[in-house]
């Protein structure tokens, strides 16, 4: 037990290390990333169920719902894929949450706090692996799409704009997460009313049926739902949407703008919210 | 020169039940290179000053400086001079020993391969050089306890604080990082630890702390608040308990103060103003009765009867709280 507070021989940082506001913060993101990163493999179980869940849903829906529901003018399986892009995208998201719940409950959000590390960078770290997450998810199920059949129909630079604005906007919505995780603090809670606010939310919308066939009221909500949006976005550029008119609201008829613009906002609002709140917390 | 600073620290939680004065006006100083005791029952406030001083929560009112440096004005100069390790400042348990203390070390900016050749010397010095790649989840409570110390040495902090080290350990872990804290004191560490073992204070800290309902109730050596409290105890156990009322009254006739009852009923105790005279008078008393004893003797006061007598009721600490008064 000698060598324990030896101080480090040399004081002035080593070649390699991080110098300067910039290279600090990125190098503090990039831990934290590695380090979230590394957890998730750590936990196959985790990224199993990421990545199970999604094939599920494509072969369920797909297969159970493909020869009842009729798509005006397209078929079911093409129309459908954007929306449960869609779905694992929001439901993915609230993994940020959850961990960051997590993490705070177990006392690691107060171990990075005491350090002199830039503390939006646990943040970032938080969202920048779940957007890895989420991607991966995301890949699993198009490969799983294009087994029961989805094709892309509107080139593939049209393609991967549609796949870069489902990832921006569950990046965004991660954000949005993460501050409800250490504001809400429980891991199990963050589950249950992500469950209970967003299983509505994506049937509640295009995702699954056309939304001029939902009930008057219902029909009302889908067209302004910020998940038909995204929907509907993703579905004109993979070029899915068979001859169904866009509804005649603002989200519909430009899905793109909308998810773009909400995306920012979202960003906007939510990061400082999320950092500003975080140089607050500490658990119990 | 002092290391450790508070002043008159307040915190309030207001919960549905009603606000809980976690900090009621807590001050307290550390001398350079000194251990520090804070003890006190679980909600005494221990933890919640420890967290002032880490910078992990800010206080209500009052000031506190860690190594000079205002914790409130700037948290992130205290934070580049600490250590904290303890049961709330937890480690990782996917990654593994060595993972967790690379990690902290690029986090302080130690640069990749420096952080990596630090962690593999503390994880050496932490004789953990064979679970070192192993997840920290697999790992024992002690070894667990090293690891989470040795995250908080990465940058070998000239402060430390420790919130309850030893909490929950078996007694040869335990003392097993008595020797590590131990050794970290000798090399010039100035430590805080909080701990509901008395023993544990008696044995590393320079200075205690009783800390109660948020504030400092009494301070100094652990030999001055015994010598606060006085005098010798004459301790019997009894064969019968049946006894008891007969050997009570026969203490309270020879000694100063309560008489006090163990949980088991046996074994009472009781102060006295001179030890082995007064033990003698009680045993010839105890033999006119004819009530057989089981042991008896005399002991200098524990820090368990310091905390009795300031606070009127015991430690709270699990397995230390046999008295009944």
């Amino acid at each position: 037990m000698t060598t324990t507070a030896t101080p480090l021989q040399t004081r002035e940082p080593a070649q390699d290390a991080p110098v300067g506001p910039l290279a600090t913060w990125l190098s503090d993101g990039w831990t934290v990333t590695w380090r979230n990163l590394l957890k998730l493999r750590r936990n196959p179980e985790m990224l199993g169920f990421a990545v199970l869940q999604p094939i599920m849903f494509v072969l369920l829906f797909s297969q159970v719902y493909g020869g009842s529901i009729q798509i005006d003018g397209g078929d079911y399986t093409d129309y459908l894929m954007a929306g449960i892009f869609g779905q694992t995208v929001l439901f993915g998201s609230t993994f940020s949450g959850y961990q960051m719940a997590q993490d705070l409950k177990e006392g690691l959000i107060d171990r990075f706090r005491t350090l002199p590390m830039h503390t939006s960078a646990v943040l970032v770290g938080r969202t920048n692996a779940d957007l890895v997450l989420n991607t991966i998810s995301m890949v699993i199920m198009m490969l799983t799409g294009a087994v029961v059949g989805w094709r892309y129909t509107n080139g593939t630079l049209q393609f991967l704009a549609g796949v870069a604005l489902l990832l921006l906007f569950s990046y965004a919505f991660s954000w949005v997460m993460a501050l409800l995780g250490i504001m809400v603090r429980s891991p199990e809670v963050i589950n249950n009313a992500a469950f209970m606010v967003l299983f509505p939310l994506t049937f509640i919308s295009n995702a699954f049926v056309q939304a001029s066939r939902l009930p008057g009221p219902l029909e009302f909500i889908a067209n302004w739902n910020p998940v038909s949006a995204l929907v509907q976005a993703a579905r004109e550029l993979f070029g899915n949407t068979g001859t169904v008119p866009p509804a005649d609201t603002f989200p519909m008829q430009h899905p793109v703008l909308t998810v773009i613009g909400g995306s920012i906002v979202m960003l906007a609002v939510f990061v400082p919210l999320a950092v500003s709140r975080f140089r607050h917390v500490s658990s119990r | 020169m002092t290391y450790i600073y508070a002043q008159d620290l307040r915190k309030t939680y207001r919960s549905r039940s009603g606000e809980v004065h976690a900090l009621a006006g807590l001050s307290l100083s550390v001398p350079q290179g000194t251990v520090k005791g804070l003890l006190g029952p679980n909600g005494a406030g221990k933890t919640t000053t420890v967290k002032v001083l880490n910078t992990l929560i800010e206080p209500d009112s009052g000031t506190a400086s860690v190594a000079g440096i205002d914790v409130l004005a700037d948290p992130g100069g205290v934070r580049r001079v600490i250590g904290a390790s303890g049961q709330y400042a937890a480690v990782d348990e996917n990654l593994t020993g060595l993972e967790n203390l690379e990690m902290v070390g690029r986090l302080y900016h130690l640069g990749a391969r420096r952080a990596k050749a630090r962690a593999q010397e503390l994880i050496e010095a932490f004789d953990l050089t064979d679970a070192g790649d192993r997840q920290v989840k697999g790992f024992s409570g002690g070894m667990r306890r090293r690891i989470d110390l040795a995250c908080a040495l990465v940058n070998t902090p000239p402060v430390l604080f420790l919130d309850e080290p030893t909490t929950g350990l078996d007694p040869r872990s335990r003392i097993g990082m008595w020797d590590v804290i131990l050794g970290l004191v000798r090399e010039g560490t100035t430590v805080l630890l909080t701990t509901q073992y008395l023993e544990e204070a008696d044995y590393l800290a320079d200075h205690i702390s009783v800390v109660d309902h948020g504030v400092v109730i009494a301070e100094g050596t652990a030999d001055e608040l015994k010598a606060e409290v006085g005098g010798h105890r004459v301790v019997i156990t009894l064969v019968h308990e049946a006894d008891a009322d007969t050997a009570r009254a026969v203490l309270a006739r020879h000694g100063s103060g309560e008489v006090r009852t163990h949980t088991s009923g046996r074994t009472l105790d009781v102060a006295v103003e001179e030890g082995p005279p007064s033990l003698q008078r009680v045993l010839a008393a105890l033999e006119q009765a004819s009530i057989p004893l089981h042991d008896a003797g005399i002991r200098r006061p524990t820090l368990d009867d310091v905390f009795l007598t300031l606070t009127g009721h015991d430690s709270g600490a699990e397995n230390e709280s046999e008295l009944s008064a």
